[in-house]
């Protein structure tokens, strides 16, 4: 069986950077118990410390290039590079895209990496998810969880090729 | 070659790998150095303000978030000032836990600073990332290093960024025995990985540059200091922390959001692992002397670019000091001591991985906080980096802007600046006519 890990990442407190958080409860229920979620706001370098052991994972992140509030974009991170606009941009010295980067240099990338980055209307400090955010989330959940399914398969196909 | 003699502007817009917003302003003139400005831009935030009012207890947990790379140093500083303030004093298991607690945020501090902030700056790389392509072993020894600090921080406190077990008066819950195991494994990994990671910076090519600082740190009468000790400086200053603000003074500038903090009677002043470094060698157990010699350093250290070499030894001693501490603990009884509220001033200082954290608090009858005063350490060094870009700028006129700027930018750089911590204070004057 795959080691299937999504991470939901932000702060649930700043407005639509809780979106990452926010999908990944949504989200319990709805794929298989093998599969692992969690939550994570803050040292992004950590995230290179959670996929490892992993063969797949999704990430489930705010981001801010300034695209429409709402819009959803799709990465696939084994193959291509996040921009760092689509990073939410971190206050703190490493972001998703430098973890990614760096994990990527030192070939600690899982198989797969997909990123699934929603453009944020706001981020205030104690602010909900705005609207456009809101009428986004069951649709995310829906691709991540197809997503989960998408991968698994996969995986198992090149386990059976190996 | 540059031209010494011509006027020249070095501007840095946004100064990388430090945490905050901060900007420099070089100017020359005539071939001499006219001014050089560490403009913080970073928003003022406004903590000192929005504690008064709130419960002395939420001092901790509010103060934490005025960073998230030295969370355990604001607990730490606002539970000891608060018990302070209360009468009443930590001892035994629960203070042995606050200093493992301390030890896990400098192993994670000083991995993420020496390993992917600084080095870069030694070996010519734009960040650690770029560096990761020649220099792997030592980025994955950096990342281990952090994540040994991060796992003893997430046993203690819950969670490796803003732990949430810290409470005036000890702990929410104190952990038991057994939960530190497989820290200990990774903890003594670590330490290899600390030493080799001092032999690697060691051999880095340092700037010839000394500078007659004052070093202000803690000094305890037997511990290289966390938690607990004086207030001194190698210029004979030797307080108790409540006097501190007889000693010490912050001033507005305009080019700053942040308050530069300054002795009265003589100036700038220096704290963090340099100054913690050269006052407390002999606190040091006699392995982390003997590391210190080997990677060239004497018991007095005076070029701020050696920093690096004195924070890899601070990274084996608090692993060190944090396997002698979980080697001795037992669970305690109780995860606090019992608390009586009273009206009262109380003052704390500690040493967090980038120098002295001073807090102040005056309380309620009723545990409200009056008024509350924070003097985080990049207020403290705030002068001392401009003198020093002042008179390293000066020896490096020759170099062209581009290696001038990049000299200035690891010169900030020594000190591991955190621009967010220095902007939480806005001093606001309303005039009714």
């Amino acid at each position: 069986m795959a080691r299937l890990l999504v991470i939901g990442i932000g702060n649930p407190d700043r407005g639509d950077d809780g979106i990452g958080p926010l999908v990944g409860r949504r989200l319990a229920g709805h794929v298989p118990p093998c599969v692992t979620i969690v939550e994570r706001s803050g040292d992004a370098l950590a995230l290179i410390d959670d996929w490892a052991g992993r063969d797949a994972v999704i990430l489930v992140d705010a981001a801010a290039s300034g695209g429409e509030p709402g819009r959803v974009h799709r990465i696939d991170l084994t193959r291509d590079t996040l921009p760092t606009g689509l990073s939410l941009a971190s206050t703190h010295a490493f972001g998703v895209a430098q973890a990614v980067g760096l994990a990527r240099t030192l070939g600690l990338l899982p198989r797969r990496l997909v990123a699934y980055a929603v453009e944020g209307a706001g981020f205030d400090p104690g602010a909900p998810i705005s609207p456009q955010v809101a009428a986004v989330v069951d649709d995310v959940v829906v691709r991540v969880a197809a997503e989960v399914c998408r991968l698994q398969r996969e995986l198992a196909e090149g386990t059976r090729q190996a | 070659m540059a031209n010494k003699t011509a006027n020249r502007t070095i501007l840095v817009d946004y100064i990388a790998r430090v945490e905050g917003e901060s900007a420099l302003d070089l100017r020359i003139r005539d071939g001499r150095v006219t001014s050089a400005k560490l403009k913080i831009f970073e928003p003022p935030r406004l903590f000192e303000a929005l504690l008064r009012g709130r419960d002395f207890a939420e001092a901790p947990d509010i103060t934490a978030r005025i960073c998230g790379i030295c969370p355990v140093a604001y607990q730490m500083s606002a539970v000891h000032a608060m018990e302070d303030a209360l009468g009443v004093k930590v001892e035994g298991q629960l203070r042995a836990l606050r200093r493992l607690l301390y030890c896990g945020e400098w192993i994670e501090s000083h991995a993420l600073h020496v390993v992917m902030l600084h080095a870069p700056d030694f070996l010519g790389y734009q960040d650690g990332i770029q560096m990761a392509r020649e220099h792997g072993d030592a980025v994955r020894r950096g990342l281990a290093l952090k994540k040994a600090g991060n796992d003893l921080m997430r046993v203690i406190g819950g969670r490796e960024i803003h732990p949430v077990n810290v409470r005036v008066g000890g702990f929410y819950r104190a952990p038991t025995r057994d939960k530190f195991a497989p820290v200990v494994e990774a903890l003594k990994r670590a330490r290899d990985l600390a030493v080799q990671t001092a032999h690697w910076v060691k051999q880095f090519p340092f700037p010839d540059y000394e500078r007659d600082y004052e070093f202000v740190a803690l000094r305890h009468p037997d511990e290289y200091p966390f938690n607990e000790g004086r207030i001194v400086s190698n210029r004979g200053l030797d307080i108790a922390v409540a006097e501190y603000a007889s000693e010490f003074e912050e001033r507005h500038v305009a080019h700053s959001t942040a308050l530069q903090s300054v002795l009265k009677r003589r100036g700038s002043y220096l704290v963090g692992p340099l100054a913690r470094y050269n006052l407390n060698f002999d606190r040091l157990p006699a392995d982390a002397q003997a590391l210190a010699r080997e990677c060239g350093l004497e018991p007095v250290c005076r070029n701020p670019f050696q920093s690096i070499i004195v924070r890899a030894v601070e990274l084996v001693y608090a692993c060190d000091e944090a396997l002698r501490i979980i080697a001795a603990y037992e669970a305690p009884e109780v995860a606090s001591v019992p608390l009586a509220l009273r009206a009262g001033v109380g003052h704390a200082c500690t040493e967090a991985p980038r120098g002295i954290l001073y807090h102040r608090y005056e309380i309620a009858e009723d545990g409200s906080i009056v008024t509350a005063r924070i003097v985080p350490p990049t207020s403290q060094n705030q002068l001392s980096i401009e003198e020093d870009l002042c008179e390293v700028a000066t020896r490096a006129l020759d170099l062209s802007d581009d290696a001038l700027r990049d000299r200035c930018e690891q010169t900030i750089r020594n000190y591991d600046p955190c621009i967010s911590c220095s902007c939480h204070f806005l001093r606001l004057a309303v005039h009714r006519e």
